[in-house]
């Protein structure tokens, strides 16, 4: 470590920001950033916005525009109470997975706090957002905001075409859906991954370039013949089972008008767009807390803020990162930040200062030294779950204290089944490992059959998995709505895996 | 690369669309709850903003979720201290799970959903269809009073109103029109004039000169009358129209027999409805009086306080009242610039014959001033079961049904929950509808 740093070095030195000391920061930790982390980012753009602002934006998924939807507005309803009453606080960023990567952050934060911020959100998660395969594959960061701004106008629209309580009816249904209105592991029918992205930007190109034509002609009210017809071949490519309820739906549904379609594909959408993020809550925090980290550690290392500086963020950064144990009041579960950020630490000593315990678990990544490499690699090649299934370390696992609990319903006890020592290492890893997988804890639930020329009854099958069924108090309304939007009957059947 | 935005002055209250889909949506059980916490609050706090919670199942956003208490699953927590392998540990009960999966973010599951209420929207949907009776009538229709306002010129008006700018402005213009000749002009010919008259043997050319002079100068001169400096043409007068504008300001009597038989049960629910009323009032006016009139055989006006804590014995004599009511809004409150309510409570009784005088009063010289009489009967609660037909009734009340006119009305409460229901039948749009 140099001596004390020469205070003529200092990027900013009191705590109330101006323009210009964001800047010039931001040259700094962007530097950094790039050229000893080797980041790779989409372009930023940094919004200053204030707390009022920043409820706003809680309530509509963190994104600048969105659709006009009642429960929007109850999020609003519940966030602004909780952080007016002080039950809450307000994070001090938002981040979009946007090209330009849009970055919120609150007026009221202090210059030190505005810079971990951008480390964290315009470094690390934009790193993230751009190179992780999932948000690669299944999200179009250059279109989403264009996509939106189409959704919100679209759905305006209909509610002064059609009335709001139609709108309202089919958002409902079609929001409670979405969670089954993902694409996770199967493609669209006969479509090649690159064949369908090359769709997928071809439609939303055209969604751009048509944007006028498609104000002048929708929302239509009733579908021409051609329309329905190409409609039709669509569905008839669609091999059952279909795990993406919604877009079984809105290709085959005998009742739904075409501006119905068109809503459950929004509503889909951007279900799907939020998709990547559900599975990288770990990872994506993992990456931002520890590029902030190394980024405000080398930026005081360099001399380019204070002492006092430094301290004020590690103050921050430890309460971003503190886990509660199990018997804590606190405790609410694991904490993404600090379950990601210990991992990744451990990466970089892994690499670097390896144990012989770490030689005998990781004999490829142990002791070779690009740490820089090794996390670039996982950034981009893992979600949660296999992520976990790789990287975590004994260590880790003993840092935590963690420990697997047993729950059979028929049961009044749970059973410790694995704890952090030799024989439970695997088990608690790959415990884990399953608590981050989506389809482990989602219900799996498919089309299994459509009588479109006859009664058109539609078929769903939930895939029971270790005895699992679905609760009984929301399965019934949700049923309602998939009636609805189906317009006949639907039958569910719970049936068990055969595996 | 990067780009800053500053956004902080960019309209907020984004999602107030998001807002009010939400009301919409929950309108019935927003509304149940809003009068839930009106009966329950003392009425001072009425105003303020407040958390309400409302049966989440309202507002429920359902998902196909797995059943917590279902199946086998393992859980991985952190913190582990004294647990090895194989141990057992009891479930809390009712089954819930501790681990943070199972608390869904949507607030489902929970019995309520609480959220917070801003003053207006509070009061918004309190009022929510109440109108008062014969409000547009007075404050729209028969506007009383005056105020002068500017109203641009015009060319007739007294000489204190002259607009001088507008005068001299047209007066300038005009001159120039006219190619009025300037002072300047006609004192430089008046001097060459008299130069040349001083010369004691003017030569034929001077003279020839004198002459052109002289005749220059009539002309001129004849030209300034022609087009004087101020023309009555050019006169403006600032213009003063009379403007009406609505009586914004309401005074609200309220009337309480306070004798033995009135308890403390009695004036609560009293105080209850003035409140409410008042509340009223002050959403609709800029400014609003209350009057405490109390009596017993004989009436004063007095500070709330007294009005409603202090006790006093007597007879029962509501004429008194109303001729009190009389006086002062005669003396304070004169109808060009108040609208007048009263707000009348009693338990029914009063001497006998006064219950005619009442009705006298009340139709030859209260309700023609007045915007709304409201007469609420506070009943024991097992009388109102006996009550409940219209027509029978205390002396008081059965004269009062004499009165037709739309603007007074009457009506029974034996209990806090049966105040806001008569509230509105009070002040419904119904009601008005059948005044109109």
């Amino acid at each position: 470590m140099s001596a004390t740093p020469k205070s003529d070095n200092l990027l900013f030195s009191e705590a109330a920001w101006t323009f210009a000391d964001l800047q010039r920061t931001f040259d700094a930790i962007e530097d950094i950033g790039l050229n000893d982390l080797g980041l790779d980012v989409y372009k930023n753009q940094i919004e200053i916005i204030t707390s009022e602002q920043m409820l706003d934006a809680y309530s509509s998924h963190g994104m600048p525009l969105m659709y006009r939807h009642w429960s929007f507005g109850k999020a609003f309803a519940r966030d602004s109470m909780n952080y007016q009453k002080g039950y809450t606080g307000l994070a001090y960023e938002i981040v979009i997975n946007s090209d330009p990567c849009i970055s919120y952050l609150m007026e009221e934060n202090s210059m030190t706090m505005q810079a971990l911020v951008m480390a964290h959100a315009c470094m690390g998660h934009n790193h993230f957002f751009k190179n992780n395969y999932l948000f690669q594959q299944w999200t179009d960061a250059s279109s989403i905001l264009t996509y939106l701004d189409f959704a919100k106008k679209y759905i305006a629209r209909c509610e002064d075409e059609y009335g709001w309580e139609e709108v309202e009816q089919t958002l409902d249904a079609a929001h409670a859906l979405q969670d089954q209105g993902v694409f996770r592991y199967n493609r669209p029918p006969k479509l090649s991954q690159t064949e369908m992205r090359a769709k997928v930007e071809a439609r939303l190109e055209h969604e751009r370039e048509n944007f006028n034509d498609l104000w002048r002609t929708l929302p239509q009210r009733e579908e021409d013949e051609e329309a329905a017809e190409a409609r039709l071949g669509e569905v008839r490519n669609i091999k059952l089972p279909e795990e993406n309820l919604l877009y079984f739906i809105e290709k085959a549904s005998p009742s739904l008008r075409p501006w119905q379609r068109e809503l459950i594909r929004i509503v889909r959408n951007v279900s799907q767009y939020f998709y990547p993020q559900k599975q990288t809550k770990v990872m994506n925090e993992g990456c931002a807390t520890f590029v902030h980290h190394y980024i405000m550690n080398e930026l005081h290392r360099r001399g380019q803020i204070s002492d006092g500086s430094i301290l004020e963020f590690l103050h921050s950064h430890s309460s971003v990162v503190f886990q509660p144990e199990f018997d804590d009041p606190r405790y609410s579960g694991i904490n993404p930040y600090a379950l990601g950020f210990a991992m990744m630490e451990d990466i970089v000593r892994i690499v670097t200062d390896p144990t012989d315990e770490d030689r005998e678990w990781f004999p490829a990544m142990a002791g070779h030294g690009d740490w820089r490499g090794e996390l670039k690699n996982a950034w981009a090649n893992f979600r949660d779950e296999s992520f976990i299934q790789q990287y975590l370390s004994p260590k880790v696992i003993r840092d935590f204290g963690f420990f697997a609990l047993g729950d059979d319903g028929r049961k009044p006890y749970y059973r410790v089944e694995a704890i952090h020592d030799e024989m439970g290492y695997r088990d608690v890893r790959n415990a884990l490992s399953t608590m981050y997988d989506l389809g482990m804890h989602e219900p799996n639930l498919q089309v299994v059959g459509a009588d479109l020329s006859g009664d058109r009854t539609l078929k769903i099958r939930h895939t029971v998995y270790k005895d699992r069924i679905l609760d009984r108090r929301t399965q019934d309304a949700v049923m309602g709505h998939l009636k609805f939007l189906w317009g006949y009957d639907v039958e569910l059947e719970q049936d068990k895996a055969e595996a | 690369m990067s780009h800053f935005i500053d956004r902080r002055l960019n309209p907020k209250g984004k999602s107030l669309g998001n807002r009010q889909r939400f009301f919409r949506r929950a309108k019935g059980q927003i509304k149940e709850a809003v009068n839930r916490s009106l009966r329950d609050r003392s009425v001072k706090e009425l105003e303020k903003s407040g958390k309400i919670s409302i049966p989440a199942k309202s507002t429920a956003e359902p998902r196909f979720r797995l059943d917590g208490a279902s199946g086998r699953r393992q859980h991985v927590h952190p913190g582990n201290k004294e647990f090895s392998t194989g141990d057992r540990l009891r479930k809390p009960p009712q089954g819930g799970g501790k681990g943070g999966k199972d608390a869904s973010d949507s607030g489902d599951g929970e019995d309520n959903f609480s959220f917070t209420l801003t003053q207006d929207e509070f009061l918004d949907i309190f009022f929510e269809d109440l109108e008062l009776p014969n409000l547009i009538k007075t404050s729209l229709k028969e506007m009383t009073a005056w105020k002068w306002r500017r109203a641009g010129v015009t060319v007739t008006g007294a000489p204190t109103n002259l607009n001088l700018i507008r005068t001299m402005k047209n007066a300038h213009g005009r001159r120039l029109a006219l190619k009025r000749p300037s002072t300047k002009e006609v004192n430089e010919l008046k001097e060459r004039l008299f130069n040349l008259e001083r010369i004691a043997q003017p030569t034929d050319e001077q003279r020839a000169e004198m002459k052109a002079v002289l005749a220059k100068l009539e002309e001129l001169e004849a030209r300034r009358r022609w087009a004087p400096y101020i023309d009555p043409l050019d006169v403006r007068y600032n213009a003063f129209a009379p403007q009406p504008i609505p009586t914004t300001a309401a005074v609200m009597f309220c009337l309480m027999d306070v004798s033995g038989s009135m308890g403390e049960r009695e004036k609560d629910l009293a105080k209850r409805f003035y409140m409410l009323l008042y509340l009223f009032l002050q959403k609709r006016y800029e400014k609003v009086e209350v009057v405490f009139i109390r009596h017993t055989h004989h009436a004063e006006e007095v500070d709330e306080e007294t009005f409603f804590y202090s006790r006093q014995s007597g007879g029962t004599i509501v004429s008194t009242a109303i001729e009190v009511m009389q006086e002062i809004q005669r003396d304070r409150f004169p109808t060009d610039d108040w609208n007048i309510y009263v707000a009348q409570a009693s338990d029914g009784y009063t001497q006998s014959g006064d219950a005619q005088r009442c009705v006298q009063l009340l139709n030859e010289e209260v309700l023609p001033i007045l915007q709304y009489y409201a007469y609420i009967e506070i009943l024991d609660e097992r009388e109102m079961d006996v009550f409940s037909d219209p027509d029978a009734g205390a002396e008081l009340w059965r004269a009062y049904r004499s009165i037709k006119d739309p603007r007074f009305a009457q009506t029974r409460i034996a209990h806090p929950r049966d105040i806001f229901p008569v509230f509105r039948e009070l002040f419904s749009k119904e009601k008005k509808g059948q005044a109109a």
